[in-house]
This record gives C-alpha cells, sequence and structure tokens, in this order.
C-alpha cells in the first residue's frame, strides 16, 4: 500500500537513516520513529502551530511537511534547542511570567518566537502579536506570552550593547 | 489558619506552574508522548453520517480480514452495560440500534497502525434506515422534545409583577455553543495487566466517572480498573463526562485482545464527535418601573441538550441559577427546557450555564435602558443586589457577601468610564464608517457544584523519613495550576520548601470516589483535603516533637524547615525519622466536604453556592460599519480571587478566561447543514481567538485585601470559570456600538456570537428601523 523512503537526515545534530513510508509527515517522524515528542500534534492540518519544527534554519508546521521532504535536512526541534541552550532565555522568560498553562503549544510558540527575534531584534507588541498568531494558545490569551518575547527581545538587545 | 511567608513557596506567593520547566523544553509528557508498548494497537472510530437513524444491519467482515486489523466490535460485542451517562442512564459508548447523531461512534476497529484501522474503517458497511431528524432548539420545543423533563424556577408573582408594572418590554435573544479547542485532543490508553486488571490512561477531568463507565462497559467490579491521567493538553469542562467514551473502548478492546490499546481523535473526529457548549434560546418578558428597576421577569431558556441528557442537568440549573447575575429579581419565573435534538449532546464547558444565564439577564437590562433612554449602568445600578435587604436569589439562597459595588465603582472610576464613553462620542461623530462603543460587566458566579453530593475531596499524602513529602489529590492537572496550589497549601502547612514536594500523577487506586476537577472548586476542595491530611500528620509529628523536648504539644511549631520547641529544634527530616523511628504513622488521608449546602433540584430552591466570585470588566471596541468587522480596543478588569492562593496562577486564569469568553462571543461559530453535518470541524473553519484578536491594551487587576469571608482555604476564591463571564462586556460594547449608529435609540438585534456577519446585518438593521421610526424614544 505504502512506498517507502529512505531519508537521511540530521535531527538535533545527529545523524539519522531511516526508511519510512511515504506519507509519514515530519511531525510523526519525529514523535513516533525518533521519540522527541516535544513537538505536539494540535490540528493536523497546519492551523495550530503546536507541531512547528525547525528545518534548515526556518520554522515549518511538521504535519504539513513530509518526512521524505526532510531528506538532507537539518532538522531541530524543541529537545534540540533546549540542549544547545539556543532558547533558554525565552525558556525562562516563558516559565517566569507563566506564559502556559497546559503547556501543549510551548515548544511551538519558543520556536516560533527565537525566529521572530532572529529576524527582528526589537519588535513591537503589535509586530509580535503579528508573527506568533500561526500558534494557537487556548489557555492563556497571549498576553503572558507576548510579555515574555518582549522581555527577552530587550534582554537581548541590552547584551548586544 | 495564619500563615508564615518564610518558606520557599507559600501559599499566596507567585509560585509559577510545577511543569513548567517540563513545558519549555518538550519533556511534560503528556498520554501520546508515552513510549508505547510493544504490541499498542491504535483505534479507529467509524460513525453515523446521519442524524437519525435506525442500525439496520453491520457488516464487518471485509474490516475483519483487512490488513493488521486485530479486532472489530460494535455494540453487541460489550459484556456489560453499554452505558457511560454521566446523570442518567442509557446513554452508550457505542450506538445501539439506533445512532442519534451525525459522528455518534458505531464500530471501533483496533488495528497494529493507525493507518491500518482507518483503511479497515472504509471497509465497514452499515446499513440505515434514515428517519426524521431534529436539528434546532425551536424544533424540539414545538414538539416538546426534552431530555429530561424541564426546570422551573419561581420566586414571587411574576404574572401579577409584569402585568402591573408601568413598563412592559419583551424579547428575544441567542448564544450559540462552543468547541473546546484544548490543543490536545482525547485520548485513551488501555493496558490489559493480569487476571483481568486495566490499567487505562485518560486525559480527563473525571477519572472517577472513567473508572465507572470502563467497568460499566466491561461489566467488571470498580477495582479492576485503574485510570491515571498526570497531565491533560487543556481541557475545559470538554473532557469532564467525554473521555468515558474514548476510555470505554480502547479497555474494551485491550481487555478483548490482550494488547495495549490506543485511541487517540484526529481533530476533525474530535470535534464532530464530542460534546460542546450548550447554545440557547431565550425568550423575555419584564415588567419594570420608571427608574428601571426590575419588578417582574419570566424567562424561557430553550437549551440545546444533544442527543442525551449527558451533564445538561447541572448546565441548566446553573443556567438558571445565574439569570439574575448581581441582580435582585423579586418576582421571577425562569424556565428551562433542555431541547433533545440530533445533534451531539452538548456537555460541560467552563462555566456551565453560567455565562448564558447571564447574556440573556445582561440583554434584559440593556432592553430597559434602551426603552427608557438611560445609561445601562444606570438600570444596573437600581438592580444591583444589596447587602441588608433586596438579596434573596430566584433560588431562595441569601446573598450575604456581596462586593459588586464596590468592584464596579472602583473600576468605573479608575479608568474613568465616563470619559471614555464622551470620548467614543466624539470618535463617533468623526467617523462616519468606523464606530466604537464601550460597555461594563458585572460577574457575580456561585461557587460550589449546584448538586450538593459532588462537593467532596480527598488527598492522599505521605511523608518519608528524609523529609520528602508525596502529594496525591483527586484533582486534576489540565493547565489550571492546580497541583502547584494544593502543594502550596502542604508546604505551608508543614511549613517546608515546596520543592520538598512531590506532585503526583492522579489516579483512582490513590483517592478513590472522586468528583471531576470542575465548577472552578478544584483547589477549594483539593485543597481542604491536602490541608487535612497534611495536618492530620502533623498532628503526630507534633506529638512525637512534643515527647523528645519533653514539651508540651501546644509549644511545637513548624517554621522554615524545621520543628521548634522554644530554643531546641530539630530539622523536619530529623523529626520525620524521628516519627518513623517512634513506631507512627507518616501517611494520611485527608477529606473534605462543602459546609451548608443544600439543594432540591425539583423544586430548584436552596443553598447551592458556598459564597460568590465577583468581577467586573470594561471593554471597548470598534465596529466597521460596511464589513462587519470588529476589534477589541481595549480591556480592564478588577477580580475578586479572595486571598488569592497564587496571583501569578490566578492573572493568568482571569487572561485566559476572559479571551476564550470573548471567543465564544464573537468568533467562534459552530456551523451545521441541514442534514446535521457540523461544518466547522476543524481550525480553518472553527476559529478561535488568535494572538491579534486579543485587546492590545488589557489591564487586569486581582482585587487586593478581600479575603473570602467563608473559611475557604486560606481565605482564597474559586478563579477557573468566573473571568470568562467578563467577557461579556465585549459583546455588550459591539452591542453598544451597533446601538450609538443611531444615537441608542434602539435595541441591536444582534445575538452572540458577533461575528462580522452577524455585526453588519445587525448595523443595517438597526438603520432601517431608525429610517422607519424617527421619533426619538422609540425602540
Amino acid at each position: 500500500m505504502d512506498k517507502n523512503v529512505d531519508i537521511s537526515l540530521s535531527v538535533n545534530g545527529q545523524e539519522v537513516s531511516r526508511r519510512v513510508p511515504a506519507r509519514t509527515n515530519l511531525v510523526d517522524f519525529v514523535r513516533y520513529e525518533l521519540e522527541l515528542t516535544g513537538s505536539h500534534v494540535g490540528c493536523e492540518h497546519g492551523v495550530c502551530g503546536a507541531c512547528t519544527i525547525r528545518v534548515n534554519g526556518a520554522i515549518v508546521r511538521g504535519c504539513l511537511m513530509l518526512a521524505a521532504q526532510a531528506d538532507g535536512a537539518t532538522v531541530e526541534t524543541i529537545e534540540g534547542v533546549s540542549e544547545s541552550s539556543e532558547i533558554s532565555d525565552l525558556q525562562a522568560a516563558f516559565h517566569e511570567r507563566n506564559a502556559l498553562q497546559c503547556g501543549f503549544c510551548t515548544p511551538g510558540f519558543l520556536l516560533t518566537a527565537q525566529e521572530l527575534l532572529s529576524q527582528n531584534p526589537s519588535p513591537s507588541r503589535d509586530e509580535i502579536r503579528e508573527f506568533i498568531s500561526g500558534n494557537y494558545c487556548r489557555c492563556t490569551g497571549y498576553q503572558a506570552i507576548v510579555d515574555a518575547i518582549e522581555r527577552v527581545a530587550g534582554e537581548r538587545r541590552q547584551a548586544a550593547e | 489558619m495564619s500563615v508564615e511567608t518564610d518558606i520557599v513557596g507559600a501559599v499566596h506567593t507567585k509560585v509559577r506552574h510545577d511543569s513548567a520547566r517540563g513545558h519549555v523544553t518538550g519533556q511534560a509528557q503528556y498520554i501520546d508522548d508515552m513510549p508505547l508498548l510493544p504490541g499498542t494497537l491504535e483505534v479507529v472510530l467509524v460513525t453515523s453520517p446521519h442524524p437519525h437513524a435506525a442500525i439496520v444491519s453491520i457488516d464487518v467482515a471485509a474490516a475483519r480480514a483487512a490488513d493488521g486489523v486485530r479486532d472489530v466490535i460494535s455494540a453487541n460485542g460489550i459484556p456489560g452495560d453499554n452505558n457511560i451517562g454521566p446523570v442518567f442512564d442509557g446513554e452508550p459508548a457505542l450506538a445501539e440500534g439506533v445512532v442519534d447523531y451525525v459522528g455518534a461512534p458505531v464500530v471501533a476497529i483496533a488495528a497494529d497502525s493507525y493507518d491500518q484501522a482507518r483503511a479497515a474503517a472504509a471497509l465497514v458497511k452499515i446499513d440505515y434506515e434514515v428517519r426524521p431528524a431534529v436539528l434546532d432548539i425551536e424544533q424540539a420545543l414545538e414538539q416538546e422534545l426534552y431530555t429530561y423533563p424541564p426546570q422551573f424556577m419561581t420566586i414571587g408573582d411574576p404574572d401579577a409583577a409584569i402585568t402591573k408594572a408601568q413598563h412592559r418590554i419583551d424579547g428575544e435573544v441567542r448564544c450559540g455553543g462552543q468547541d473546546h479547542f484544548y490543543l490536545e485532543s482525547h485520548i485513551a490508553m488501555a493496558v490489559p495487566g493480569e487476571f483481568g486488571d486495566l490499567q487505562v490512561y485518560c486525559s480527563t477531568q473525571h477519572p472517577s466517572e472513567v473508572q465507572h463507565g470502563v467497568a460499566h462497559v466491561l461489566g467488571v467490579p470498580t477495582n479492576e480498573v485503574t485510570v491515571e491521567v498526570r497531565r491533560m493538553g487543556g481541557a475545559f469542562g470538554g473532557k469532564e463526562s467525554q473521555p468515558s467514551i474514548f476510555a470505554a473502548i480502547a479497555a474494551l478492546l485491550a481487555d478483548r485482545t490482550g494488547q495495549p490499546v490506543k485511541l487517540r481523535l484526529r481533530r476533525d473526529d474530535d470535534m464532530v464527535i464530542t460534546g460542546k457548549r450548550h447554545d440557547f434560546l431565550f425568550r423575555y418578558d419584564v415588567g419594570f418601573d420608571p427608574d428601571g428597576r426590575i419588578e417582574g421577569v419570566d424567562i424561557l431558556m430553550g437549551m440545546r441538550s444533544g442527543n442525551v441528557a449527558d451533564l445538561s442537568p447541572g448546565v441548566l440549573a446553573r443556567a438558571l441559577c445565574h439569570a439574575d447575575n448581581c441582580y435582585y429579581l423579586p418576582n421571577a419565573r425562569l424556565r428551562g427546557y433542555p431541547c433533545k435534538t440530533n445533534t451531539v449532546s452538548n456537555t460541560a464547558f467552563r462555566g456551565f450555564g453560567g455565562p448564558q444565564g447571564m447574556l440573556v439577564i445582561e440583554t434584559v437590562i440593556e432592553h430597559i435602558a434602551r426603552t427608557l433612554g438611560r445609561a445601562v449602568d444606570e438600570i444596573r445600578a437600581v438592580n444591583y443586589y444589596s447587602t441588608d435587604d433586596r438579596n434573596v436569589t430566584p433560588y431562595q439562597q441569601r446573598v450575604t457577601d456581596n462586593i459588586i459595588l464596590p468592584i464596579v465603582d472602583r473600576l468605573r472610576s479608575e479608568i474613568d468610564f465616563d470619559g471614555l464613553s464622551s470620548a467614543i462620542d466624539e470618535f463617533n461623530g468623526a467617523n462616519q464608517t468606523l464606530k466604537k462603543g464601550i460597555a461594563l460587566m458585572p460577574v457575580k458566579f456561585g461557587i460550589s457544584f449546584n448538586t450538593p453530593k459532588l462537593n467532596q475531596a480527598g488527598a492522599l499524602v505521605h511523608v518519608y523519613t528524609d523529609g520528602s513529602v508525596h502529594l496525591n489529590h483527586g484533582g486534576t492537572e489540565m493547565g489550571q495550576g492546580l497541583f502547584t496550589k494544593v502543594a502550596q497549601v502542604v508546604a505551608s502547612v508543614f511549613q517546608i520548601d515546596l520543592d520538598n514536594i512531590k506532585i503526583s500523577s492522579t489516579r483512582t487506586d490513590k483517592v478513590p470516589n472522586t468528583s471531576a476537577t470542575a465548577a472552578s472548586a478544584g483547589s477549594d476542595l483539593n485543597g481542604m483535603a491536602a490541608f487535612n491530611a497534611t495536618n492530620t500528620i502533623k498532628a503526630r509529628m507534633v506529638e512525637v516533637a512534643a515527647n523528645h523536648f519533653s514539651a508540651s504539644v501546644d509549644s511545637i511549631e513548624f517554621r522554615q524547615n524545621r520543628v521548634y520547641a522554644g530554643n531546641e529544634s530539630l530539622s523536619f527530616t530529623e523529626l520525620a525519622q524521628l516519627t518513623w523511628d517512634e513506631r507512627v504513622s507518616l501517611s494520611a488521608t485527608g477529606f473534605y466536604s462543602t459546609p451548608g449546602l443544600s439543594w432540591d433540584a425539583k423544586s430548584m430552591i436552596g443553598n447551592p453556592f458556598y459564597y460568590y466570585t465577583y468581577g467586573a470588566a470594561v471593554s471597548e471596541v470598534v465596529i466597521d460599519t460596511l464589513t462587519g468587522e470588529s476589534r477589541v480596543l481595549r480591556t480592564d478588569i478588577l477580580q475578586d480571587c479572595g486571598n488569592s492562593l497564587n496571583p501569578a496562577i490566578d492573572l493568568g486564569q482571569i487572561e485566559g478566561a476572559f479571551v476564550q469568553g470573548q471567543g465564544w462571543l464573537t468568533s467562534e461559530e459552530l456551523v451545521w447543514d441541514d442534514a446535521g453535518r457540523l461544518l466547522t470541524h476543524g481550525p480553518s473553519t472553527y476559529k478561535i481567538p488568535g494572538s491579534r484578536d486579543v485587546p492590545p491594551i488589557f489591564n487586569v487587576h486581582i482585587l487586593e485585601d478581600a479575603p473570602n469571608r467563608e473559611a475557604t482555604i486560606f481565605h482564597s476564591k474559586a478563579v477557573g470559570e468566573p473571568p470568562l463571564m467578563l467577557a461579556l462586556s465585549v459583546w455588550l460594547a459591539i452591542r453598544d456600538a451597533v446601538s450609538r449608529v443611531t444615537g441608542h435609540r434602539h435595541l441591536p438585534n444582534l445575538d452572540a456570537p458577533a461575528t462580522p456577519e452577524a455585526i453588519l446585518m445587525a448595523v443595517d438593521d438597526i438603520k432601517r428601523r431608525d429610517s422607519q421610526t424617527p421619533s426619538p424614544a422609540k425602540v
């Protein structure tokens, strides 16, 4: 029924080779094949952003990209960016400001926030709201999330001066 | 209950969520993240395509023979009682003989993989004999189709009061339902153990009910089933009664195959198969005096119950108990009709009928204001409950803790409500297309389950000999921070730092016979149960310490991780070891039941609430009169939390509840087609609030120095649901903006949700009415 595809990719700095069904999407691949379960599956059609994963440096919807399309790519998940301490300030700010409740959306928000700050070190609150608008949170009402991102933007600017 | 704060993580401090570190690193485990045991099967449900039909035949032969399929079941494969009804019997896990909504599970297929189960599902042949369906509230009201008998609440003589009153108005308004849209969809995983035992991991707010549902369906004693949940990825009421269906099916398949079985609903299936907030149709008839004081009111509430009663009796009771909101209704008849429709069962959703009850009375208040040509807040002012008289509710409970007036006065003056309103007049005068509106929303919300027996909770606390503490209770964690708050209670009682306390998953074999984590009462109930368990152990430790120091029991003091008798002391750890050495138990259960509650479900009279939580919000909005779009520009909130157990967590509850309520009232619209199919079954068609939808100016304040007068846990108040109703300020502000289009001369025809289409039609309607009735005072 399913055709299988051989793929080789880098996941969180480790080379991975697997044979996967062609229709496997990237988030299911990292969750069930690699047991990296920090990327969550929320809506399965690209709206909620809970499955946000970074591929070749840019965030993607893990539910809209096939694992086969990641052949040869560099893939980073919440586990990888946690281990590398790349977003430790964002993580601390989300923690400190309670920018999470059930936590299901949190990894996706963190990766999205990191992409925003890498593109725009001084976003206004409106720009933060705009950039994270592809990620849904049903618990917090976003206020705390915007606060946390705004704070980290300020801290990073200060550190850079 | 005095409390020192010289430990880390005491009550009333802003401790962060206990799982936050796990959440931000992706390490916090949800059920779908658990490593799969070898041989775990996955389940796909075959559901009804018809809103109402008899099941003539089911042919599963081809599905059974498909690749990877291990088992296929329908209702006739259920060995026990096909009944998972939370209140009434006869609500099936798998449809039996008849299907009564589109999405009703009929057949369940377990296969080695999800894809195999899905492929096999397409091979199931079910013959239906389609029957006429009732799809809306009016139809059910006309045909008197109810899921259980209507509920009536009456006080005084409403007919006489309405007839005699100098003014009389009537009207109709509706509010829509709401999908919970928890980010984690429903999931259950059943693991068979030895001798028929079953361990069921389930994303549920009500592990005990899931345990009962599984035991009923399997026809086994409750003690053979253990249900466990560490955390949910959101719930909001949607995981109170609904999880039993999926847990029961997973458990049955696990029991039959002897293999672990996981059932995770994909998002579309979740939205089609599971229940939602109740939508309502309201009709009111009101008599009032020239000041706008309500003298008599008759309100009909047509509530969509869906295919079965489910939790509707509680929801309707709460709607009836909140149709007064903050207002004294001396003569009232409140009539609730639980309409049986061929749509998915409506169920618990944050607020549980309260938001709907408040929506109608706020419409009435606004209608009176427009009729008399007065400001809405002037009408509110003459109708608020007083403190000494005019304080009996329609269900005859006396409101004795009323603080709504000081809250409203403070909020209005702090934000300069009248100044904002004048600025809006100026803006609207200068703008043809964009029109602003503003509204206040006062909230009084009754705390406790309406049904007294549900107001009980248990906890289990162990102290180990190294002084570390294990905490368990019947409450569940869905993100609301309950586990953190209850741990703060234990830390405060023992006077030890919070990180000494291990929070553990909710399990029916640790604390049995629990109530749902619901009704905002999670920390009130479980906090108090843990308080009692902790004090039981502490009393034993005090005795051991008194003997050790040869001191009186009264002189023993727990302070800053130590235990003192005058100048002598032991560390908490040393005393724990000593207590064990003395052969005294370091483990205790705690129990709590809320005092003073009564409720007669027939007469709808009693004291169902331990106390009330109060709050108020003001929202300012702008609408585009050519497109119907709306934006919330600003919201200010003042919320009563008593002596908050955790102001940081409560702040998150207020912000989150408000935005969720805003979604219900503006963008979240459930649409069914004529064939009874839900068309909005994914976030691409069903719009929950996103980050750009929330107020850019959002000032939230917790009322300070306002301890609960009742002896709740450290005099805190419940906060989970009450702020959701503050979002009615957004809906009322949109109505205000529409009404301002024609100078507040008319009441807008605008139901909830106030979608762009609805707003546009309301604007056109109010302009048309204004042009037809030039008399300025006519409504």
